[in-house]
């Protein structure tokens, strides 16, 4: 079996969430199995540009179809927003270890996110929603820089409607129609009610913001060892060849990207690493 | 769809960056059928004033009139890529820059001075209007400018290469010349692209695809000397065809010495 | 020739079982059946450091060309040192006479020099710039082709064909340990199919090292300077031929092919004494074989920025490095679009691709990139692997244009008790 070898994947539907963020609906053309754990990733190949390493939002297994929400960012994720309904990409994964989502049954969820990082824990709050015994209370903080770059209000709206779900957002620049906090997210905590011994943590989001999460759930009483964070670095081969995306002596593609804190707590946020 | 638009444009330069289309053979007749080529002298087509989606521009900025030409080209593409070491860092004619002494220069090398309008100083292209992509070397290779274009047709920003000629040098399995024969190699601090050309022939890197990512000029230039070269030759190293490149413009002027001096 | 392994048996050296061969029994395959051999399957990698090599007896230098015809007669590509464009490189090679006869390399950080003699020995230096990486971890491969359809579909496809069957002559142990590494790194765990199709079709003849470069240091990383295991055959050089040492049954089929004469004594005597001497002669060394803790509670130690200011952050330390594994991945398309070829090159962790993030650089600054070098190389590599990822080869030190010298910088860094606490 080649773990670099792509597979066809053609896109069923684009949907454009922000001036800068769509979501491809993706359906794999071969008959082979596909599974994926919330939190794991695929890498998305541009025909003649390259391969990116893209979250996997969810999945429609009746339908057979992946859900990816992409950022453009760099030249490929422009190439990537380029297409349309109909054309295919190159798809492989899914790769790297996932949120705890076993370990956090019978637990209260703590969702942090900052700016993109609500791609990846969307499919936490997904898997949590479905399996919805299994699962205490579910908080959702969510922080971005300004009001705009906020995806999914409508969605966010869904899940604050809900019975034992929080939903807290926070903005650094906002519009003055803006009903969440102005300010980081970690400003949010204080109005947290945490049972620390039976609440799991799970961060995302820019490593300065996971780092002051870490410490704000720490505080509240989260001993480190229930606090997760899913960390990104540079990635080509995402099996743990290449190199690149290594963190001290993790590969953040194949260790992670979700690490326990103990695991990356001494590197996360040193310059250089 | 449309097939894209491309103009070729010359400024003051020797044309040998225009070659890389030209000397491509089959994959010229493939170009031209992928894309609409309105203006490239060298190739006989003339429209100097066509609204392009890309243009390549080669040569540096020294007459009065390049400077409204450059203005225009920029006004007429969507996309401007500079095309070797003149364009993007001034090429040789730019040497005449470091010495503030113009005329001197002139009255030396021609024979008829009096036929040369020449500004005082030749600029890179990206001084004068905004530049999306460059591609360095003196001369661009063929593989260099289809692979931008074809990147550019698949609508997707090219690759910038800025790695140090060493890593090609490593991957072509060429035994290093520096370490191994004391030449004067000026691959750690140059921009890959030519494939380590120079060094799998046995030479030396002379630095003609211009400053790469992070270098250490003063390491370098230090080591230069430890080879045995005078300050002039240093200076040379760095500064003889992108002298008007940052990085190496900086460490360059710290050996030169002004006028025709010799050390 | 017929690839007659397709029935063969998982194939490991001996060691990695825990059994070595008995002594002067018939090796349990013959030589006519050397071509069973030939593709060795290698399940995971052979590791096998408990290895014990056996004595075989003497082999005269004029016979180096029968075994080389040995090899080749069993269908292998022979690559083995040769003296081209000023160093010594492996290469491909037909006739004994092409091995380096009396070359001897003088070697010290920034600088590497050949100069020829009358001696008649051929492995009489230290290690050029490259050995077994180029063989097994390409520095340029096509991983698979992506190809566009009239109709917009994609289809990827592999190159499927089989390489061909590598003997290598005169691999020092310094090369070996670096083997047994990216072994570790490419054949566990998620195996590379393109490092394994090599590594399955490989076989190796070990020269002891007699000669030591000053840039050596291999002792003090405990990989050498004796080929104490990883290998097929071992030879020891003397003044008229070699000892003959067997480590793997196809290196036993071989030795079949080979006119051994018994070894004397002094034969042995002089062989240890060789080793003694490249023992004793060398004088780089690093702190200690696990820097991992000393190193990471010192990333904010004054002799990074100090490096910084001589490196030219040019990679090649990486390049030539054994067990630099660092890679990236590129597209090279047709022009006409239709077909692009995905292509891995080495990479290192002194270019800025190395830690591009969409539009963020983790490691900016050279001090950043030569101590993710070093806290990697010779510290968090236990954690990975198990042990340092350092084979005191000492190409990084003669290979670096500006002669930084990993022993040197190490000490500077390690060998004193840290001032502070660590990062802040």
């Amino acid at each position: 079996m080649n773990p670099y070898l792509p597979r066809e994947a053609e896109i069923v539907e684009r949907i454009q969430e922000s001036d800068n963020t769509f979501t491809l609906h993706l359906r794999l053309t071969d008959d082979r199995p596909y599974s994926f754990e919330p939190g794991q990733f695929n890498m998305l190949y541009l025909h003649g540009s390259g391969e990116v390493a893209i979250s996997i939002v969810g999945e429609d297994p009746a339908q057979r179809l992946l859900t990816h929400t992409i950022r453009v960012l760099g030249r490929i994720t422009r190439g990537l927003a380029a297409l349309d309904v109909g054309q295919c990409i190159g798809l492989r994964g899914p790769y790297g270890r996932g949120w705890p989502m076993r370990e956090a049954e019978g637990h209260d969820v703590v969702v942090v996110t900052g700016g993109l990082g609500c791609a990846p824990s969307v499919s936490i709050i997904h898997h949590i929603l479905e399996h919805r015994d299994h699962y205490g209370h579910l908080s959702i903080l969510q922080g971005v820089k300004h009001t705009d770059d906020l995806i999914w209000q409508a969605q966010y709206d869904a899940w604050a409607a809900l019975p034992y779900v929080d939903v807290l957002l926070a903005a650094d620049v906002a519009d003055p129609q803006w009903h969440g906090h102005v300010g980081l997210v970690t400003a949010l905590f204080s109005q947290l009610r945490l049972v620390p011994d039976k609440t799991i943590g799970m961060l995302c989001g820019p490593e300065l913001m996971m780092r002051a999460a870490a410490d704000g759930l720490h505080a509240l009483g989260l001993p480190p060892q229930a606090i997760y964070l899913s960390m990104e670095r540079n990635m080509h081969c995402a099996v743990g060849h290449c190199g690149h995306c290594q963190m001290g002596a993790k590969y953040v593609c194949r260790d992670g990207p979700v690490f326990p804190w103990p695991e990356v707590r001494e590197l996360l946020g040193v310059r250089g690493y | 769809m449309a097939k894209p638009s491309i103009a070729v444009h010359k400024f003051s330069s020797c044309d040998g960056c225009q070659l890389a289309f030209l000397n491509a053979g089959e994959d010229l007749l493939t170009l031209s059928e992928l894309i609409d080529i309105r203006h490239f002298l060298e190739a006989g087509m003339a429209d100097e004033e066509a609204k392009v989606d890309i243009a390549f521009v080669e040569g540096s900025i020294s007459t009065d009139e390049e400077i409204e030409r450059i203005a225009r080209v920029r006004a007429n593409s969507d996309f401007v890529v500079t095309i070797g070491a003149c364009a993007t860092a001034g090429g040789l004619q730019a040497l005449r820059n470091l010495d503030d002494n113009h005329e001197a220069w002139k009255n030396a090398i021609y024979a008829k001075p009096q036929f040369i309008t020449t500004l005082d100083y030749a600029r890179p292209v990206k001084e004068l209007i905004k530049v999306d992509f460059e591609l360095w070397g003196c001369p661009v290779n063929g593989r260099q400018v289809l692979a931008a274009v074809q990147q550019l047709l698949f609508g997707v920003a090219p690759l910038q290469s800025n790695d140090k000629v060493c890593m090609e040098c490593k991957r072509t399995h060429t035994v290093c010349v520096m370490v191994a024969e004391n030449r004067p190699c000026m691959g750690p601090v140059t921009r890959t692209g030519c494939g380590a050309l120079c060094p799998r022939f046995g030479r030396d890197c002379y630095a003609c695809f211009g400053p790469a990512e992070n270098i250490n000029g003063p390491a370098m230039a230090a080591r230069l000397q430890g080879l045995g070269l005078p300050p002039a030759d240093v200076a040379r190293r760095f500064l003889f065809i992108n002298s008007q490149a940052g990085d190496f413009h900086e460490i360059g002027r710290q050996s030169y010495r002004r006028g025709f001096d010799d050390d | 020739m017929a690839k007659t392994h397709a029935g063969a048996p998982p194939y490991r050296p001996a060691g990695c079982a825990g059994v070595s061969l008995p002594k002067s029994t018939k090796p349990p395959i013959s030589g006519a059946e050397i071509r069973m051999l030939v593709y060795p399957v290698i399940d995971t990698h052979p590791c096998g450091n408990d290895v014990i090599m056996e004595d075989r007896g003497f082999l005269a230098r004029r016979e180096l060309q029968t075994l080389i015809d040995a090899l080749k007669h069993a269908g292998y590509r022979v690559v083995a040192p040769r003296v081209v464009d000023h160093a010594i490189q492996y290469l491909d090679l037909d006739h004994a006479d092409q091995l380096p006869h009396g070359w001897q390399d003088t070697q010290a950080p920034g600088s590497y020099r050949l100069t020829q003699s009358d001696e008649t020995r051929c492995f009489a230096w230290a290690n050029g710039p490259q050995a077994l990486k180029p063989y097994l971890f390409k520095s340029r491969e096509v991983l698979w082709h992506s190809q566009r359809e009239t109709d917009g579909n994609l289809s990827f496809h592999t190159d499927e064909t089989e390489p061909q069957a590598l003997a290598v002559i005169g691999v020092r142990a310094c090369d070996l340990a670096a083997l047994a590494l990216h072994d570790q790194h490419f054949l566990e765990r998620i195996p590379d199919p393109y490092y394994a199709a090599q590594r399955k079709k490989l076989l190796l003849i070990a020269v002891h090292c007699s000669h030591p470069a000053d840039t050596c240091f291999c002792v003090s990383t405990g990989d050498g300077p004796r080929a104490q295991s990883g290998c097929d055959l071992a030879l020891s050089e003397l003044d008229d031929g070699y000892l003959v040492e067997v480590g793997s049954p196809a290196g036993e089929s071989l030795i079949e092919a080979l006119p051994l004469e018994n070894a004397t004594t002094e034969q042995h005597a002089q062989a240890n004494a060789q080793i003694e001497h490249a023992t004793r002669a060398q004088q780089r060394s690093l702190p200690s074989r696990n820097l991992r803790d000393r190193l990471f509670v010192r990333l904010n130690h004054p002799r990074w920025q100090a490096v910084a200011e001589r490196c030219l952050s040019c990679g090649n330390c990486t390049s030539v490095c054994p067990t630099c594994f660092c890679h990236q991945e590129t597209q090279v398309p047709t022009l006409g679009g239709d077909s692009s070829e995905h292509v891995r090159e080495w990479d290192s962790c002194f270019t800025q691709g190395h830690s591009y993030m969409h539009g963020f650089i983790v490691r900016p600054e050279t001090e950043h990139r030569y101590r993710q070098w070093l806290t990697h190389k010779l510290g968090s590599w236990h954690d990975q692997y198990g042990r340092s990822g350092c084979v005191g080869c000492g190409r990084c030190i003669t290979w670096c244009p500006v002669g930084i010298d990993i022993t040197e910088e190490a000490y500077a860094i390690c060998g004193t008790p840290p001032a502070d606490g660590g990062e802040a």
